[in-house]
């Protein structure tokens, strides 16, 4: 099985092209973005600089999640009906509220509840990283329980108890089997972290914002933040298959 | 070695084992055989603590496995599967593992092994399975009967008292049956106390110190490979014997 080798840089280039030339003919204003404009150049620099903020935000989320959402997905495949029920009542709970609704929440009302405050940015990281864990959880507990039986009852049968079957048997296998999934939460993830804008933090969506209001370009403005999203992405993508592709090397 | 006493098991309305009697000595090998259906597979996986029985009591070296439908603790569970190796019908290598590594797991999680020490065992195994030149392929790149002996091998590696197997040759394409069943014999040679779920009858007549003949949950037979080849005495197992050497 051969898997088709991802260029997403390779035809990015020429749509990036295309919309600078269409600019050039009509009543579009390319040059408030125009890397060879002075002004252009410093917006463009300006409208990048929440890059890091996006990606740092959505890495750490991620990151947590993956870890809360696994620790959720465990119990909800015990033999216990205690703890399948608290399995359940998180993950419906949780993925029931918007995510704007919840880092609205975890911004403004956390701190009343807590008695601490909570930077916009760790605000955006808590909110994302819930929210997600609830999907994670269901994925994974989906990935595991698509491992045969067969499997358990012969780790089982050479002495292994909960914790190397879990390790050593089940998740690599599952976590190989939900791959695709989990790239897909990553991509959705991604994209939820232009809701942090509204709290006030600076990644990409809200430095957009911010010079729509000082500029009034709003199309060509917006057409960079999208091209933004579109080449993180279109990255996490590639990297996503890149450690597919790895992991299913003994399937070769 | 094993002893069972009054086990019986039922799923639902559908009774696998009723009031099943057996005892196994140190060194001896049994062969269960039986219609599908007949309990074999479920008695031999009570044995292990893969199913637990609702009554009786099973034995194993004096200690409890079961007692009227209640487990022995986890880590004792884990001892006990040490001790009782076990091989099944569908092979279940760990497909994401290396042979080598499928075979050092069990050691060195379970039995505390070295990395070393697991896999000078393995290799010791994997010779003694006749497929020592395969330990660094996948599962999935071996027929099914190399397959099979891997299993076998990584069961051996926990160098257990007593191996279950659980029609080892079913799911095998027929070319391939004789290789695992070589190596079953072989290791019977070695003395190790086996019991087989098979319906392989020239493995019973070779190998075989006793026939277990099960239908309906029950042990019909329990006597040695001459007499039941040539005069069962129980009728279902006259007509089991007429079905299978007969087809």
């Amino acid at each position: 099985m051969s898997v088709m080798p991802v260029r997403p840089l390779r035809w990015l280039l020429p749509v990036l092209l295309l919309l600078l030339l269409a600019g050039c003919s009509g009543s579009l204003k390319w040059y408030v973005v125009s890397p060879l404009t002075d002004t252009g150049r410093s917006n463009l620099l300006f409208l990048l600089g929440g890059l890091k903020y996006t990606v740092l935000l959505s890495i750490t989320a991620i990151a947590i999640s993956i870890v809360v959402g696994l620790l959720v997905a465990l119990p909800g495949i015990s033999t216990s009906r205690w703890l399948r029920g608290a399995n359940r009542v998180y993950v419906e709970c949780v993925r029931s509220v918007p995510i704007l609704v919840l880092i609205l929440w975890v911004y403004y009302g956390l701190p009343i509840v807590m008695g601490i405050s909570v930077s916009v940015f760790w605000a955006g990281v808590i909110a994302l990283a819930l929210s997600d864990s609830a999907f994670e959880a269901e994925i994974f507990r989906a990935g595991i329980q698509s491992i045969d039986r067969g499997q358990l009852e012969a780790a089982d049968s050479i002495g292994l108890g909960y914790m190397d079957r879990m390790r050593y048997v089940v998740l690599p296998q599952a976590i190989k089997r939900v791959l695709p999934p989990l790239g897909n939460q990553l991509v959705y993830m991604l994209k939820m972290s232009s809701l942090v804008s509204i709290i006030g933090m600076e990644e990409l969506t809200r430095r957009a914002n911010e010079l729509v209001t000082a500029e009034y370009r709003p199309l060509e403005i917006y057409t960079v933040l999208i091209l933004e999203y579109l080449l993180l992405i279109l990255l996490v993508s590639y990297g996503v298959r890149r450690l597919e592709r790895r992991m299913t090397r003994d399937e070769r | 070695m094993v002893s069972l006493e009054r086990v019986g098991k039922r799923y639902g309305d559908f009774q696998a084992l009723d009031g099943i009697d057996l005892t196994v000595q140190h060194g001896e090998r049994v062969v269960i055989c039986g219609p599908s259906g007949s309990g074999k597979s479920t008695l031999i996986r009570c044995i292990n603590g893969l199913e637990v029985p609702d009554e009786g009591t099973i034995r194993f070296d004096g200690k409890a496995v079961t007692t009227a439908g209640s487990s022995m603790r986890a880590r004792e569970l884990r001892q006990l599967r040490t001790d009782v190796g076990m091989v099944f019908q569908q092979f279940n290598l760990f497909p994401h593992l290396s042979v080598l590594d499928n075979l050092t797991l069990g050691p060195m999680r379970a039995r505390k092994l070295s990395r070393a020490d697991a896999e000078a065992l393995a290799r010791k195994y994997l010779d003694r399975v006749h497929i020592p030149e395969q330990a660094d392929k996948f599962p999935r790149q071996l027929s099914g009967g190399q397959q099979q002996r891997v299993a076998i091998a990584r069961s051996l590696c926990m160098e257990p008292k007593l191996m279950l197997f659980d029609e080892p040759t079913s799911a095998l394409d027929p070319e391939m049956i004789s290789e695992v069943l070589d190596v079953m014999g072989e290791l019977a040679e070695t003395g190790m106390t086996m019991i087989v779920v098979t319906h392989e009858m020239g493995f019973a007549r070779r190998v075989a110190d006793r026939i277990v003949f099960m239908d309906k949950g029950q042990v019909m037979e329990d006597t040695t490979p001459e007499s039941f080849f040539t005069s069962p005495s129980s009728p279902r197992g006259a007509e089991f014997l007429q079905r299978i050497l007969n087809h």
